[in-house]
């Protein structure tokens, strides 16, 4: 009997609220909320009714995408996106380099970090359209506004991303470097970059194809890309230019995302 | 040769690591800094080649004051000063060759650091290094490919191509197994004799430091408590470095240690089995 005890002491993880009361009450409280919530989504199902003949246009037009009618529109403003991403990606990695080197807090003094660290944040908490929209009013429609908006957005993105790794270096050989009497350019060299560049080249691919997704977003607001087709492909009720329009953009993604995985798995 | 003065060390949580060290090393003499961790032996290394500021106190080698310099000078200095890690502190996705080479940093100007063309006579001796090393067959591996005490040969290299009057040593063997370890101590030591220089290795193991010092120096607290031949380690000596013990069995250990030296034919075949 006394064995039968023993072996029915039961264990279960300790709740992570360890007052009942409290769990409870939490648990129903957002069960109300959610009701509640749901409740005020006004749907007008009419208009859903009418909205889903449109997206069987839409599915039909993927089934039979017509990439001739209107192929040089696409294909100028499947270029002109390409060149943008590519141009604007190169001038982020540029200006995101120094950036970086300056937002990481084991190389630089800190009013210089905090200084990175604030063209950073500016960078982050702008979103692409609105800093296109931005652009677009300063330097009118085209590609320059989406080449300027993209290389700030990767800036914030890069040089954030850049920052963090260097601090993440192991400090030893960065040491090491030091002790040989090596300049600060040369510890960079020889200690920091050989650390950093693996991470570096695979998040500057990451960006490339981001740069390219966001291009055709910012093309809707006017700065150059496929965006702006795209857009007037779907004012024209056009799906099946449409739907060639973003097989196209899927296809480049895919494309560049398969490249990027080879090249990094290459740097390791 | 180099001499440190009334050496202070304050971090800025408070803690005081030195109190107050002098420490007077000639020329061609190999010295061993025992104590417990955290009795200040990596920071007064670090002093004295000051990749940590001392707070007070004067460190002198050859006679210039290297408390006193400017960034440019103390990077002139540092050349002077070849420095040993514990971990190796390679920098793993550089080759060897490019790891010995930058011994030479502080010699050669950044472009022709950035573009690797090192004067050819800085890798002739690269080369001749690695051949004593017994690495040279390795040079253009990643230095992230070779064994613990491979690693710590190519960070020996990179320090003697400095061409060095004294050899910083950080632990040098505490991430080794023993017979590495006794290997690399003798190569450091064999290598201070050729060239005639000084040494401060510091150690955990007081065993293999009585097998290769010609003196010890024991830091207790940031205070030097002992500094003498490496026989004068008594247990009582022991006891006021790292607190009570039982001390038979490191005496005893060295000892032992001593009757292993006579076979070194099987080191040297496994050497050169590693190359």
């Amino acid at each position: 009997m006394t064995g039968a005890a023993a072996a029915a002491r039961r264990w279960a993880p300790p709740p992570l609220i360890a007052s009942a009361w409290l769990r409870r009450g939490l648990a129903l409280g957002a069960a109300i909320y959610l009701a509640l919530a749901l409740g005020t989504l006004r749907v007008n199902w009419r208009r859903v009714w009418e909205g889903l003949d449109r997206g069987g246009a839409f599915v039909v037009g993927f089934a039979r995408p017509d990439f001739v009618s209107r192929w040089v529109e696409i294909s100028e403003g499947i270029l002109e996106g390409l060149v943008m991403t590519v141009t604007a990606t190169a001038v982020g990695i540029l200006i995101s380099v120094p950036i970086g080197l300056g937002a990481a807090r084991n190389l630089a003094p800190l009013p210089v970090y905090l200084a990175c660290r604030g063209i950073v944040a500016a960078s982050r908490t702008l979103q692409e359209v609105i800093v296109a929209i931005f652009f677009v009013a300063m330097f009118g429609f085209g590609p320059l506004a989406g080449v300027l908006t993209l290389s700030f957005a990767t800036v914030g993105f890069l040089a954030k991303l850049l920052a963090e790794d260097i601090e993440d270096t192991d400090p030893a050989p960065a040491e090491a470097v030091r002790a040989t009497g090596a300049s600060w350019l040369q510890l960079l060299n020889y200690g920091i970059q050989p650390q950093v560049m693996p991470r570096l080249i695979g998040l500057s691919l990451y960006r490339l194809d981001i740069n390219f997704r966001e291009s055709a977003v910012i093309g809707i607001v006017g700065a150059g890309g496929i965006g702006a087709t795209l857009n007037t492909a779907f004012d024209r009720y056009e799906y099946a230019t449409a739907a060639a329009i973003l097989m196209t953009i899927i296809a480049i993604v895919m494309t560049a995302e398969y490249g990027s995985g080879l090249i990094r798995r290459r740097v390791q | 040769m180099l001499s440190v003065e009334r050496l202070v060390k304050r971090y800025p949580t408070g803690d005081a690591a030195l109190r107050g060290v002098d420490l007077e090393v000639p020329a061609g003499q190999v010295m061993a800094l025992i104590g417990p961790s955290g009795a200040g032996k990596s920071t007064l290394l670090r002093c004295v080649n000051r990749l940590v500021e001392p707070t007070a106190g004067r460190v002198r080698l050859e006679g210039e004051d290297l408390t006193a310099l400017g960034a440019a000078a103390l990077r002139r200095a540092r050349r002077r000063m070849g420095m040993i890690f514990q971990e190796f502190a390679l920098v793993e996705r550089l080759s060897v060759m490019e790891n010995v080479l930058s011994g030479r940093l502080g010699y050669v100007g950044f472009w022709r650091s950035w573009f690797r063309r090192f004067p050819p006579a800085d890798v002739e001796e690269a080369f001749r290094l690695l051949d004593r090393v017994e690495l040279a067959e390795s040079c253009d591996k990643r230095a992230d490919a070779l064994s613990g005490g491979q690693r710590q040969r190519v960070g020996i290299a990179r320090a003697l191509l400095q061409n060095p009057r004294i050899l910083l040593v950080d632990e040098p063997t505490a991430s080794l197994d023993p017979k590495t370890s006794r290997q690399i101590m003798r190569l450091i030591c064999e290598l201070c004799r050729e060239r005639g220089l000084a040494a401060i290795i510091n150690m955990h193991d007081v065993a293999l430091a009585r097998l290769f010092v010609e003196r010890v120096v024991g830091l207790r607290q940031g205070a030097i408590v002992y500094d003498g031949p490496p026989d004068g380690l008594t247990p009582e000596v022991l006891t006021t470095i790292y607190g009570a013990e039982d001390w038979s069995e490191a005496r005893r250990r060295g000892g032992a240690d001593e009757e292993e030296e006579e076979e070194p034919e099987v080191d040297e075949q496994r050497l050169a089995g590693l190359t």
